[in-house]
């Protein structure tokens, strides 16, 4: 019988939550790494007993852990994230150049295609890339030397590479994203890069359509359709056709347009969710209801799930690891809360149920769908 | 031998106790301690010192027979105490954050 696996990581470590496809009865194993931040965790789709997390801390700065059983048992490899080269400068808030400074790995993309390589985005904005499973990092250092890098500024969280989706048609095409620079788009394996952000507007920059300085939050892909890209902006939520070529808003009838989650139905393209935030100065949600949003549509006309979630009295957050979707039928959903809470939906958004509902605040939510 | 007290997350990371004790060549620095706990426990590598500058991390302090090291440099000799092992080098957490 087919099991599911949820990897959460949290404020103050992670946690792997197990159940079988009936995503009934659930056990909760952990807290791993107990009282560091566990910004994210990840299995490999080649091998999903290889599971990659980044753990950091003030104190202490930068590892990576690496389980080979599922799980059960983990161990450090590499935690030396050096820039290639002279690191140079990027702008600061106050927009004087500042340099660039690693402080932590936001998101662990593991390969498709081999169990070893993995994918780092991190603070200051950079990518690098594992071929041996962790245990050594180099930078892609073509993203970061984009003529455009003395420009990028930290959004309100760091600058921070945060999404990496990788193509499963193409292994030479990735995307990445960048807060608050925007999203990038290599097609030569990670030697060369270039900004992605037409159509967006934001009105906090001096140009709001400028090609780079845009605070991009998530970006998301069906496997199926890797050119067709869905994002939330810090506000907007907006849809690709080309690639990344050019962007339209489809936030349609959303109570508010900002957000940080945003993810796709595992067999229905056009099936969206998001989770709408009231603004970026109140970064809960609107009117104390948890809502998670679906479109069937591609975007534009969303409906409102919420069936088991609070409607009352409810003011969490859910960050933009902190959804995933997994490829049973009906496809599951699950996201975490700023309040620690692990909702599941079994069939597809109409209704959830808390898996947990007390860990420490979410991070990320990963999904292993296991044979 | 040389007597190092590391913090509480590092000693879970290390897999060892309140002390552990190492072989240090003369002359006995800061420096000089941090490269044989490296060099025995790789998992702590670029927890105490940062990879890009060598330097301390700004939450952790050094403590030798109750003085502060921590502004002391990394090539700055420690005291006889620690030299000597009848005092351990204390890597100390800052108490901050929640």
């Amino acid at each position: 019988m087919s099991q599911v696996r949820v990897l959460v990581g949290t404020k103050k470590g992670a946690f792997v939550l197990t159940a079988d496809g009936s995503r009934k009865s659930w056990t909760v194993s952990g807290p791993f790494f107990a009282g560091w931040e566990i910004y994210h965790v990840k299995g490999s789709a080649v091998d999903p007993n290889r599971i990659y997390a980044s753990q950091s801390s003030g104190w202490f700065g930068q590892l990576i852990q690496r389980s080979d059983d599922g799980g059960a048992t983990w161990t450090p490899v590499d935690n030396k994230f050096v820039y290639d080269g002279v690191p140079g400068t990027h702008q600061w808030y106050d927009g004087t150049p500042h340099p660039w400074e690693f402080k932590r790995v936001w998101h662990l993309e593991p390969s498709l295609t081999d169990a070893e390589t993995v994918y780092a985005g991190v603070e200051d904005a950079a990518l690098f890339k594992s071929t041996d499973g962790g245990a050594s990092w180099s930078e892609l250092a073509g993203l970061r030397g984009h003529g455009s890098g003395p420009h990028w500024q930290p959004g309100a969280g760091g600058m921070c590479l945060h999404t990496i989706l990788l193509d499963p048609g193409n292994e030479q095409r990735m995307y990445i994203a960048i807060s608050a620079a925007g999203t990038f788009r290599t097609d030569d394996g990670g030697q060369s890069w270039k900004p992605i952000n037409k159509g967006l507007v934001s009105n906090f920059m001096p140009n709001p359509t400028a090609e780079v300085g845009h605070c991009v939050h998530h970006v998301a892909m069906h496997r199926a359709r890797p050119e067709v890209l869905f994002m939330q902006k810090h506000w907007d939520v907006m849809r690709s056709d080309d690639a990344g070529e050019n962007w339209r808003e489809v936030s349609g009838n959303l109570p508010t347009d900002f957000g940080f989650a945003i993810d796709v139905h595992a067999h229905e393209p056009e099936t969206l969710y998001v989770v709408p935030i009231k603004s970026d100065s109140e970064h809960f949600v609107p009117d104390g209801k948890l809502r998670v949003y679906r479109s069937r549509s591609g975007g534009n006309e969303w409906e409102p799930l919420t069936a088991g979630l609070p409607q009352k009295d409810c003011y969490v957050n859910v960050l933009r690891d902190a959804m995933a979707v997994d490829t049973l039928d009906d496809c599951g959903v699950y996201f975490g809360t700023s309040g620690g809470q692990v909702y599941a939906s079994a069939n597809a958004g109409d209704s959830w149920t808390p898996i947990v509902r007390d860990l420490p605040a979410v991070l990320s939510v990963e999904v292993q769908t296991l044979a | 031998m040389i007597r190092v007290v590391l913090p509480q997350h590092l000693r879970t990371l290390a897999g060892v106790g309140a002390e552990i004790a190492l072989e240090v060549p003369a002359p006995v620095t800061v420096g000089r301690v941090l490269d044989a706990i490296e060099e025995c426990y790789p998992m702590l590598r670029g927890t105490v010192r940062e990879y890009g500058t060598g330097q301390r991390r700004p939450f952790l302090r050094f403590f030798a027979c109750e003085d502060d090291w921590s502004h002391a440099g990394m090539d700055a000799e420690l005291p006889a105490g620690v030299a000597e092992g009848r005092e351990p080098l204390l890597i100390i957490g800052a108490i901050a954050g929640g």
